[in-house]
């Protein structure tokens, strides 16, 4: 791949990029109070004594949290701190009860890993680059404040205080916008594999802080600034492409990059700096004194690592290698948990249903999936979340069109009209059962090329585009049911 | 029935109300009358008679139908004002939390209820338990109820920071109060006014729902008249807290039945670093008397060593204020106590000038000297290099412990000073937990008893520091001393 | 190390304690003087020594991961929350406009 270069009116600039994701993790209680962590309460209902830090209030982890950070290590191939420490980072401020966070910064749970990304989606053939993540610590999340609500007030929601949060730290490797994308998006599905973020990034279960600097290429690192909280794949691209021009654009100016902490504006497409944040920051952390250091025993490290699912690339590896799918299906059947979790599912039911072989199945199964019911469900309300698109409706569907039942395109015909109709689908696909009674069909063939001398002529005389026409007539005239390979057979047999 | 009920220590009245030599009801009355009556000692910042006397009520209607009673059934106390009692203002003594009412029971004062104890109401402190006189208590100072028998009439420090605690058992307003120690605060006081009192091993108590001074440090602990007292009380606030984090999961022994004088086959050490160049006279001859009073006990005294003890103050002075300048980050006139929000004040305003209004000059001055050793460039050079000296305090205790099974020292330095005499020099102030915080440092069970008065009619306490988990081994020794100490004086009254 | 009338102003600030100027120059000295007590801390060789972490042998629980398992740290409490809040509306805490 080229390298990425921003023209200045000078020459060239590399742009350098790190991100800091905050990942929430999948938990029922918070990091250390029993208060619930779902999306979307009440204002201040899921808030404990503990959680609005009223005087005498200590934190208690939760385990599951814990574990969640570590598998998501083990999922990196990240070195598992044994012995780790909860931090006080302190500062003031308004959705920070506690007048600290409690977070990790000596002693992280999860040290240094690695991310593989592939950097065009449509080529997963193509080049690939490791990014490297220099630690994963868990801290509490922080509160919300609504400032629309009140013409001199701004209002304080605590139901996100004390949320457990992952905060994922990648080294400065990504040297475009592309690359920065191509991590965040494997960094969520690796998430979403291992089960310990949701990955919803419009509910701010993961945002990520984007370090970006400039430098000429091969020249020391630049000054960088941080844009807080991007909360979406294409948003991130988009911060460090009009970060980085920004930055170039200051330092041809003769000015300098300041290191300050900046606010993306997706409207504007552009970031500005987040003055309230600016006063220097002395976070004087500590270790947190209510808490013990942390210390993993190896059993419960075993049970992380055992209870790992098969990660995406491995997942991706076997589809091409075991299953005989394309590199491109065996993309994309991985990319989202739910694709590949149907795909395994269908392809299971349809194993067991025709007897026949995984690999043999695994094919006609992506192709439903990923092109034939893509396009029929793209045409329907609700799409995938139609209710009747069940996994036993697509089976019964993909084996009639494998077992050579219907044909494919009869098959996506059935499918809408089950979607949108009250029809019965077992008797649909008996009423359109395809024939390979060769002697209805033969006697339907010599009708049509009886009825066309003209273009038997012209194909005859080497206009071979013509079989097609004599295929669809002959499809018309059995409406729709014949068995195709045995209209091919049977047409090339009357034509020869 | 005796004459005056509030001559009764713990374990008489528990006694007693279960005999039925007198209901707890009586002693309730006759408690919330003492204290009625001792306005001029400000030992409590909030009293609460009905619920001692709902209390009682309760313990009497049990007993009438025949079920038995708690550890401290019938027993009214005094609650440090540092335990969040639901429904109660619970205040630490400060402007800050003035008027605060927790929604929730602390874990230590909720075990004392179950047990059968009353609440007299709220003893009054050392704001956030700083300071070693109570007088940096936002509601006044507490007067000790003693007076030198110079015929002056001084007003004397109870000690601190549990100096309610101290002030209300000495005069008789309490049979016992609970204290917290985070660096002396249950043993000088105690020592101050004739009494006694144990700091359990850290993570004895919970800490939960008591308002955080150092977190590292902070234990809770009973002060009562007598070493039997206090094992009683002990045993109905310690105990295992999932709330806690550091709080210990062990049985809670049975340190009343336990409690043995006989001190044969126990080795007591006397760390030579104690014994300080200008060491106050009496204090080192009542060391002196305790040495020959725990022989007698048939003890083993053996010269033990602990190298780090005059930096153990120095180390407890980053500590400690660098923990609180985090623990008392939470006073920010957002979700509870004071705010000062003044006209067109932002929120990073309103947090100055709330802090500034609502925390006394010790609580400041504790919380900027935290701030400055956590903050940048500083960090390693003040605060890791104190925890390493901590851990070679530890280790001086550790290894004196090979060689013995207590160690015996002063409680404090002086007995009782005026009102007023330490107060303009923080220095000198700290330095009278010279003593107490070494094993505060440790985390070790340290109690002080009473040994007998000085010169000037004041009493003196003797301090045992026990190896971790060995508050039995602590309490027996105790008991060895007061058994000769015979320490009967009680302050004189004139409030 | 000693401080000045500066750093404690920017040490106050960081604590949000606000002082007056009377405060300020009252405090430095006594700041200086528990600072050059604390200082002699420096002595003492701690070659090979690990800071302490925990005073008590004592490892750190984990609790198991179920919503409101004790109600007192549990949520659905928002009245006890919020009841001693200076100024509660609407179910949130009220602050002084923040301008982010």
């Amino acid at each position: 791949m080229s390298s990425y270069r921003i023209q200045g009116a000078t020459g060239e600039w590399e742009v350098v990029i790190g991100l800091e994701v905050h990942a929430q993790v999948t938990s029922q209680s918070k990091l250390f109070s029993g208060a619930a962590t779902a999306f979307g309460a009440e204002p201040n209902t899921q808030v404990s004594l503990v959680d609005a830090a009223m005087p005498g209030m200590l934190p208690v982890p939760n385990r599951e949290c814990i574990r969640q950070a570590v598998r998501t290590g083990m999922a990196i191939n990240a070195q598992i701190n044994k012995w780790s420490r909860f931090d006080r980072k302190n500062y003031f401020y308004a959705d920070l009860p506690q007048g600290y966070q409690i977070s990790q910064l000596y002693h992280p749970l999860v040290g240094e890993g690695t991310i593989e990304v592939i950097l065009d989606e449509k080529d997963p053939e193509g080049s690939t680059k490791t990014i490297g993540i220099e630690r994963i610590h868990v801290e509490q999340d922080a509160g919300k404040l609504m400032h629309d609500q009140h013409p001199t007030m701004s209002y304080v929601d605590l139901n996100r205080s004390g949320v457990a949060l992952m905060e994922i730290v990648s080294r400065p490797d990504m040297r475009s916008p592309a690359e920065a994308g191509a991590y965040l998006a494997k960094l969520r599905q690796i998430l979403r594999y291992v089960g310990s973020c949701d990955g919803n990034m419009d509910q701010g279960s993961m945002r990520a802080d984007v370090n970006v600097s400039v430098r000429r290429p091969g020249e020391p690192f630049g000054t960088r600034t941080e844009t807080k909280n991007v909360n979406s794949v294409r948003f991130v691209m988009a911060v460090v492409e009009s970060e980085a021009r920004r930055q170039v654009g200051v330092i041809e100016d003769g000015g300098q990059v300041v290191q300050e902490t900046r606010l993306y504006d997706p409207d504007k497409n552009e970031t500005r700096s987040m003055r309230s944040k600016e006063d220097a920051h002395d976070y004087r952390y500590f270790p947190d004194p209510d808490l013990l250091p942390l210390e993993l025993d190896d059993a419960f490290l075993e049970e992380c690592k055992a209870s790992l699912p098969e990660l995406p690339d491995a997942k991706r590896h076997r589809y091409k290698t075991a299953l005989g799918l394309s590199p491109y299906d065996a993309a994309q059947l991985t990319l989202e948990v739910e694709t590949f979790q149907q795909f395994e599912e269908m392809l299971d039911a349809v194993v067991k249903a025709s007897g026949k072989a995984e690999r043999d199945l695994a094919k006609r199964v992506a192709n439903w999936l990923l092109s034939e019911r893509a396009g029929v469900l793209k045409g329907i309300d609700l799409g995938a979340a139609h209710p009747k698109n069940t996994v036993a409706a697509n089976v019964a569907l993909i084996v009639a069109a494998n077992d050579g039942v219907i044909s494919g395109s009869k098959a996506k015909e059935i499918f809408a009209a089950y979607l949108t109709s009250d029809i019965d689908l077992a008797a649909e696909i008996e009423a359109n059962k395809q024939t390979s009674d060769t002697g209805a069909i033969e006697a339907a063939i010599a009708r049509i090329l009886a009825d066309n001398a003209d273009k038997v002529a012209e194909f005859k005389a080497g206009k071979e585009a013509l079989f097609g026409f004599f295929v669809g007539q002959t499809m018309k005239a059995m409406q729709g049911k014949a068995n195709p390979q045995v209209v091919n057979e049977l047409l090339r047999k009357a034509l020869a | 029935m005796s004459s005056d009920l509030t001559e009764l220590g713990v374990a008489a009245i528990r006694d007693g109300v279960a005999k039925g030599e007198f209901t707890a009801v009586e002693v309730a009355e006759a408690f919330n009358a003492n204290v009625a009556a001792a306005a001029a000692l400000n030992a409590f910042i909030v009293t609460t008679p009905e619920q001692a006397l709902e209390a009682a009520k309760a313990n009497d209607a049990k007993r009438a139908a025949g079920q038995p009673l708690g550890k401290m059934g019938g027993v009214p106390i005094g609650m440090k004002d540092l335990f969040a009692t639901k429904g109660v203002q619970t205040t630490a003594a400060s402007h800050i939390l003035e008027g605060f009412t927790p929604q929730y029971e602390s874990t230590v004062s909720q075990k004392l209820w179950d047990a059968g104890a009353g609440m007299l109401g709220k003893l009054n402190l050392d704001q956030f338990a700083m300071g070693s006189s109570n007088e940096t208590s936002y509601f006044g100072n507490v007067i000790s109820p003693w007076r030198r028998n110079d015929g002056g009439n001084a007003a004397l420090a109870p000690g601190g920071s549990s100096g309610g605690s101290s002030a209300a058992v000495a005069a008789r307003l309490a049979p016992a109060a609970t204290g917290t120690d985070t660096g002396g605060s249950i043993r000088q006081p105690a020592a101050f006014v004739g009494i006694s009192g144990i700091k359990p091993t850290y993570g004895r108590c919970s800490r939960w729902g008591i308002v955080a001074f150092a977190s590292s440090l902070d234990q809770a602990g009973p002060m009562a008249r007598d070493v039997r007292d206090c094992a009683i009380m002990l045993e109905a606030m310690a105990g295992f807290d999932p709330k806690d984090a550091t709080s210990l999961n062990l049985p809670v022994p049975e340190w009343e039945a336990g409690l043995n004088g006989d001190l044969r086959g126990k080795k007591v050490g006397i760390p030579r670093e104690y014994r300080m160049d200008g060491m106050d006279a009496d204090v080192a001859a009542s060391w002196d008397r305790g040495i020959e009073w725990l022989k007698d006990a048939g003890a083993e005294i053996v010269d033990v060593s602990l190298p780090h003890t005059k930096y153990a103050l120095p180390a407890y002075y980053i500590i400690a204020p660098a923990e609180a300048s985090s623990n008392l980050a939470r006073y920010d006139g957002v979700r509870y106590g004071l705010r000062d929000l003044p006209d067109g004040a932002g929120l990073q305003d309103m947090y100055a000038a709330t802090r500034a209004a609502g925390f006394g000059a010790e609580v400041k001055r504790r919380i900027l000297i935290g701030t400055y050793v956590l903050s940048a460039g500083f960090y390693d050079a003040y605060y890791t290099q104190a925890q390493k000296v901590r851990t070679l305090i530890a280790q001086d205790f550790k290894n004196a412990f090979t060689q013995c099974d207590v160690i015996l020292a002063p409680t404090a330095p002086t007995a009782a000073f005026g009102l007023g005499e330490k107060s303009d020099d923080p220095l000198s102030m700290y330095l009278n937990d010279v003593f107490a915080v070494p094993a505060s440092l440790a985390g070790l069970p340290a109690m002080s008893v009473p040994a007998g008065l000085n010169r000037e009619g004041l009493p003196l306490g003797l301090q045992i520091v026990g190896k971790a988990f060995d508050e039995q081994g602590v309490l027996n020794a105790g008991l060895a001393i007061e058994a000769r100490a015979q320490f009967s004086a009680k302050p004189e009254k004139w409030w | 190390m000693s401080v000045d009338t500066a750093t404690v102003a920017k040490i106050a600030a960081l604590a949000r304690i606000k002082l007056s100027e009377a405060e300020l120059a009252a405090m430095v000295p006594e700041l200086n003087g528990i600072l050059a007590w604390v200082e002699q801390l420096g002595e003492v060789d701690v070659t090979g020594v690990e800071p302490m972490t925990a005073v008590i042998e004592n490892h750190l629980r984990l609790r198991d991961d179920v919503i409101n398992a004790d109600p007192l740290t549990g949520g659905d409490n928002r009245d006890g929350v919020l009841a001693n809040a200076p100024a509660a509306e609407h179910g949130f805490f009220g602050v002084p406009k923040v301008i982010e």
